[in-house]
């Protein structure tokens, strides 16, 4: 086929697409009540899949950033074994190691900390109680985790700050203490033995989980390294990455930097197992949601088509006994059921978009109910997050089923023979 | 039968395509009501029964306070006055008496902090479940002296076995300080991270002497017959307990007041749960209000010959209303049916959960998750349904009197 021809044919084939569209379009426009009908079934139907959807996916990325700003961070670094056992004797010793490993390693933008925590146990003149003793440097810690912007009463801790602690509102209430008051940690130093040192109450935090506020009580790393005589050692290195929070390259040039029989490196998917669980269930269950609205919507869109085929039967027969073949029939039909799904979809992601939008500010707010999301590792507001691929996949769910639900009423409509059909009123 | 709903059925069977369509939605929105609704009914009474059974029990008596400051010297003083009223209240299952205080616990190698607590072997066998999530050992036995269960967090972190020592240093009732040495008898896990790292279980006398508690205890833990039973055996504990003239202000809490981020937990997703059946009716219902209005658009020039001959469009209304309410009763009770069966079905063979069980099991909710079936659960969505398609079904039904006749008949 020369140029010329193959050019005169897609022209031809344009010129019938564009007629062929621009009769389907038509046709649904002749009876635009049964048009509306159709199109609030498919609006309400990917208004509720986009909404729902955005909020279950709000909850978890709730959940994600809570877990990650709760002292995990991207990646972390410990010292191997740690993780199994999280005792002082498995501190990194030498932190300068890591440190110069991270400076080459990591791209710009990327902040890092590093902590000692330990298990200790708070007590003053009335209460004792299990808690984390987490010793940081102020600065770099503020850049990684929730504590530098979480300061609700008295200040955050300074450098200069040999005995001052940070601990959280919570736990304030439960001791009967204020600011100003002494609390006694007592925990296992390096030689095993109990170490104990009063520390001076100089602010209080508020988490988003009373659990949180309970268990980590902050103080200097050098306070930490001098009570637990662990000279320069960390327990843990906590790092943020510029940008997505997984980064497989990053991690596996941090895993070829580190010595493996040394150093241990784990992504914050594995520092979170409950999260991530929800994030893999997430994904089913967003599914069934598809899949049931979908269901729901489907009796409505086939029995509505259906209908209009059965009314538009003596259309089809004169169509038929003016040679039309039953093949352009089914097309005709199914063509206007996509243009009809096209344009739900369209408003239907308008709408939801504006729901979604209008709930971004405030988000629902579950601080009524908050012990029950507590429980449930749900944060206090739940603010709608919109994934792509969410949106993505419930439109295609739309479209895709709705067509297949579609050619049901479409064959019917190519079956239909002149004689009958014209005898039909 | 009336003539109205003789017409009304022959109506609904004019075009059986359409109404089965019709039927089929209806049946499968009260399908899944019934299913959801069991499932999650089932759920929250496997939460609560595990989280009642591994640790606080249906009800507790305790001092006043103990439960915000859980602290050693608010004590419930006469613990054997509340056993005498206890074996007076019928359906009270069991009972058991406990006393725990913050210790430091230390290995050979390792000290952690915990909560120690004092049970009395036997009767916490009747109470909890403790004895049946012994993996490793036994559980203490009534001679038992100076031993102890252990968390299996807690073991791991204080790399002890069985058999191993291990030193309570806290301080006692009278603010001396309480030091014993006891050995690891059996390790228990509940897959509750939170139980299995901070306690560890010790015979309540040896608990008793240790913290000096002079044969006092912290808290009465009781079972119920079921959780029904609760409310009436709360009221009866708390009319009596005045009468018992004791020293200190006691109070009677149940699991709710226990346990207040589970029922909180509950609530939030029977809510979220109510938001997700309410889109899906929503969905269900303009489904079906299409397929009505479309039936009558279609039907114009039917109901116009009925006008020309003298039906009156208050007939003309009850008999489309007929229609679609038949068409909805006999979708809702197919839901019904098919919904409850399968509900049955998983009821006795349980839906596998494991892909979930690290989720799950923090909250009690191990294995396979069962449905109840209930009354509740069978009827409210379907009933749902009803009511939101009569809605769907009045708009179309109204329509049909602002038609007029003449017109009505010209329509195609």
């Amino acid at each position: 086929m020369n140029r010329r021809a193959w050019n005169m044919s897609f022209i031809k084939f344009r010129h019938f697409f564009i007629m062929y569209l621009q009769l389907a379009w038509r046709n649904i426009w002749r009876n635009p009540r049964r048009t509306a009908v159709i199109l609030t079934a498919v609006i309400i139907g990917i208004w509720s899949m986009i909404l729902l959807g955005s909020l279950m996916r709000g909850i978890a990325v709730g959940m994600i950033e809570n877990g990650i700003s709760t002292l995990t961070g991207h990646l972390q670094i410990h010292h191997k074994g740690y993780r199994n056992d999280p005792a002082i004797e498995n501190s990194i010793t030498d932190p300068v190691v890591v440190e110069n490993a991270l400076r080459e390693v990591l791209p710009k933008g990327s902040s890092w900390t590093a902590r000692v925590r330990v298990s200790a146990v708070a007590s003053n003149a009335r209460h004792y109680s299990g808690v984390t003793l987490v010793g940081i440097d102020p600065v770099a810690e503020a850049k990684v985790s929730f504590i530098g912007t979480a300061i609700s009463q008295g200040r955050y801790l300074n450098p200069g700050d040999h005995n001052g602690i940070i601990v959280g509102e919570a736990l304030l209430e439960k001791f009967d203490t204020k600011l100003g008051r002494k609390l006694v940690l007592m925990s296992q130093d390096t030689h095993r033995e109990n170490a104990s040192r009063a520390f001076r109450i100089i602010g209080t935090f508020r988490a988003e989980m009373e659990a949180t506020e309970k268990q980590f009580v902050f103080v200097m790393r050098k306070a930490s390294h001098k009570m637990l005589r662990l000279g320069d050692g960390i327990s843990e290195i906590s790092i943020l990455l510029p940008g997505k929070p997984d980064n497989p390259e990053i991690y596996d040039r941090l895993m070829t930097a580190l010595p493996s029989e040394q150093f241990e490196v784990n992504t914050w998917r594995e520092l979170l197992p409950f999260q991530t669980a929800y994030l893999r269930i997430l994904d089913g269950f967003m599914w069934i949601w598809y899949f049931v609205v979908f269901v729901a919507m489907g009796f409505g869109i086939v029995n509505t088509t259906l209908m209009a085929v059965f009314e538009r039967m003596r259309e089809f027969g004169l169509l038929k006994a003016l040679g039309m073949k039953p093949w352009w029939i089914l097309r005709e039909v199914l063509t206007e059921s996509f243009l009809l799904l096209v344009t739900g979809m369209i408003i239907g992601n308008i709408l939801a978009f504006i729901c979604i939008y209008a709930l971004s500010g405030s988000g629902i707010d579950l601080s009524a109910l908050a012990a029950g999301a507590e429980y449930a590792g749900m944060t206090r507001v739940i603010y709608p997050a919109v994934a792509l691929k969410d949106i993505f996949v419930s439109n295609l769910v739309v479209l895709l089923l709705g067509i297949l639900v579609s050619t049901y009423p479409a064959v019917k409509a190519a079956r239909f023979t002149p004689v009958e059909a014209l005898a039909h009123t | 039968m009336s003539v109205d709903v003789k017409m009304a059925w022959r109506n609904i069977w004019r075009n059986p395509r359409r109404t089965i369509l019709t039927i089929c939605a209806i049946a499968f929105a009260s399908l899944l009501l019934v299913f959801m609704l069991s499932f999650q009914f089932g759920s929250y009474e496997t939460m609560i029964n595990t989280s009642v059974k591994i640790h606080t029990g249906h009800l507790q008596v305790q001092a006043d306070e103990y439960q915000d400051k859980k602290s050693i010297r608010l004590v419930v003083p006469n613990p054997e006055k509340i056993a005498n009223l206890l074996d007076k209240i019928p359906k009270v299952e069991a009972y058991t008496f406990r006393g725990q205080a913050f210790s430091l616990i230390s290995s050979k190698e390792r000290t952690y902090g915990a909560v120690v607590k004092g049970i009395d072997p036997e009767r916490e066998a009747t109470v909890s479940r403790l004895k049946a999530l012994i993996r490793q050992g036994d559980f203490l036995s009534k001679d038992d002296t100076d031993q102890a269960l252990v968390g299996k967090l807690l073991a791991r972190n204080l790399r002890v076995n069985i058999g191993d020592e291990l030193t309570v240093v806290g301080q006692g009732r009278d603010g001396s300080i309480a030091a014993t040495v006891v050995k690891v008898k059996g390790i228990y896990s509940s897959g509750i991270d939170e139980f299995d790292r901070a306690s560890i279980h010790i015979p309540l006398e040896t608990f008793q002497e240790v913290y000096t508690m002079r044969g006092v205890v912290h808290e009465v833990v009781v079972i119920a017959d079921s959780l029904g039973d609760i409310d009436t055996i709360k009221r009866t504990i708390k009319a009596n307990l005045l009468s018992l003239n004791l020293k200190k202000a006691l109070t009677v809490l149940d699991w709710n007041e226990l346990m207040p981020g589970l029922r909180q937990s509950i609530e939030m997703d029977l809510v979220s749960g109510v938001i997700f059946y309410f889109l899906l009716v929503l969905v269900v219902a303009f489904s079906i209000l299409n397929t009505f209005l479309m039936a009558i658009f279609e039907r114009t020039r039917e109901f116009g010959v009925l006008m020309a001959i003298g039906t009156t469009p208050g007939r003309l209304t009850k008999v489309l209303l007929i229609e679609s309410m038949t068409m909805t009763l006999v979708g809702i009770v197919a839901g019904i049916v098919i919904g409850s069966l399968v509900t049955v079905y998983f009821q006795s063979h349980g839906i596998d959960i494991s892909g979930a069980s690290e989720l799950l099991s923090q909250f009690g909710i191990t294995g396979r998750m069962y449905p109840k079936l209930s009354l509740l659960s069978a009827v409210s969505g379907p009933l749902a349904v009803l009511i939101i398609t009569f809605f769907a079904a009045i708009y179309p039904a109204l329509k049909v009197r602002r038609m007029r006749p003449v017109e009505a008949m010209r329509a195609v």
